[in-house]
């Protein structure tokens, strides 16, 4: 009970923590949502439309390949399986995470489950390592003004898409993998972190020629992982965790 | 409802699933072994990579000078400041190499 009363002095602190930690997501995935809109709305869809599919999907490569396939006509059951399989790789990241959040209430763990995305997953679990708590309230000040801006800016993009200039020179079809190399460094203190890296750029980059996107990630994704269950546990540190 | 309506809700209901489908599996076992716990570990690393590697196959000097400094950057830096300073390279290079 004590734990509780000092955790909730601290909530407020918490969430605005969690917000600090948003901004570099807001800013760089800014220009994919506008993007987004902009592309569903050459498409077909509304604008409406194009505004829940973000509020409801929320995952941004899947929701590009969907509207890439809905405006080449693609039978439904088939843009929705290919969101599926572009979304794959979370449910790696639910396994991961589900040690983390196991102890919220079940509404609030259904709540972080749906905004479980690349970098809430990836600050989430750079936080558990560094021995803090992931409370929910510092959970949701992470993810919402992500989820907020993400939809607004798809309705904006959608609104406004006409307007955007040259993206290329903007470098924006580079951001992300920029944004995801600084997620990928942040975790190379963990053990085993050097061999993990190497084979899941090995088997993605294989598996992007052979079997082809969104495979890949799924395919590099389980090398990795694969890799860390094989090696004998003293490689791993799993022993020594507190 | 529009068909585009039944896509988006069919689109996002097969995404939460892969957001609660690995917990839901995991959460059936008692104690995780160690081995299990060690690939879980691995799962930012294993991912996030694969989310960038295949990028280097199309990458152009203006990428690779972008993603080095973000490499040199991470030495030192947090991540805003690794992305502000890898994206502010790549806009740089990109004026110059196309």
């Amino acid at each position: 009970m004590t734990a509780e009363a000092i955790s909730e002095g601290r909530t407020g602190g918490d969430f605005w923590d969690g917000v600090r930690l948003s901004m570099p997501v807001v800013v760089a995935s800014a220009p994919f949502a506008i993007l987004f809109g902009a592309i569903a709305v050459d498409n077909g869809f509304s604008v409406l439309e194009a505004f829940l599919m973000s509020a409801m999907i929320y995952g941004g490569a899947s929701q590009m390949v969907g509207i890439e396939l809905f405006g080449q006509h693609v039978a439904p059951w088939l843009i929705v399986l290919s969101i599926f399989a572009v979304n794959f790789r979370h449910v790696l990241y639910s396994a991961g995470i589900g040690r983390r959040i196991a102890h919220w209430p079940l509404l609030q763990q259904a709540a972080g489950y749906f905004i479980l995305t690349d970098p809430q997953f990836a600050i989430a679990e750079a936080r558990a390592e560094s021995g803090r708590p992931v409370g929910f309230v510092w959970y949701l000040g992470l993810g919402l003004p992500v989820y907020v801006f993400w939809v607004i800016e798809s309705g904006l993009g959608a609104v406004f898409g006409k307007m955007i200039p040259d993206t290329h020179a903007l470098g924006i079809d580079f951001l992300l993998p920029i944004y995801f190399l600084g997620l990928v460094l942040g975790f190379r203190k963990r053990p085993l972190w050097a061999p993990v890296v190497a084979a899941s750029a090995v088997a993605s980059i294989i598996a992007y020629r052979t079997v082809g996107s969104p495979w890949h990630v799924s395919i590099g994704a389980l090398a990795g992982v694969l890799l860390a269950v094989i090696l004998p546990p003293h490689h791993s540190g799993v022993g020594k965790r507190p | 409802m529009s068909t585009t309506f039944w896509i988006i809700l069919a689109g996002a209901v097969a995404t939460y699933l892969t957001r609660v489908g690995g917990h839901l599996v995991i959460s059936r076992f008692e104690t995780i072994h160690p081995r299990v716990e060690a690939g879980l570990n691995a799962v930012p690393a294993a991912v996030l990579t694969t989310l960038v590697a295949p990028e280097l196959l199309h990458a152009g000097p203006a990428e690779w000078a972008a993603l080095i400094v973000t490499v040199l950057v991470s030495l030192r830096g947090g991540l805003m400041s690794m992305f502000l300073a890898g994206a502010a390279v790549l806009v740089l290079a990109r004026q110059f190499v196309g």
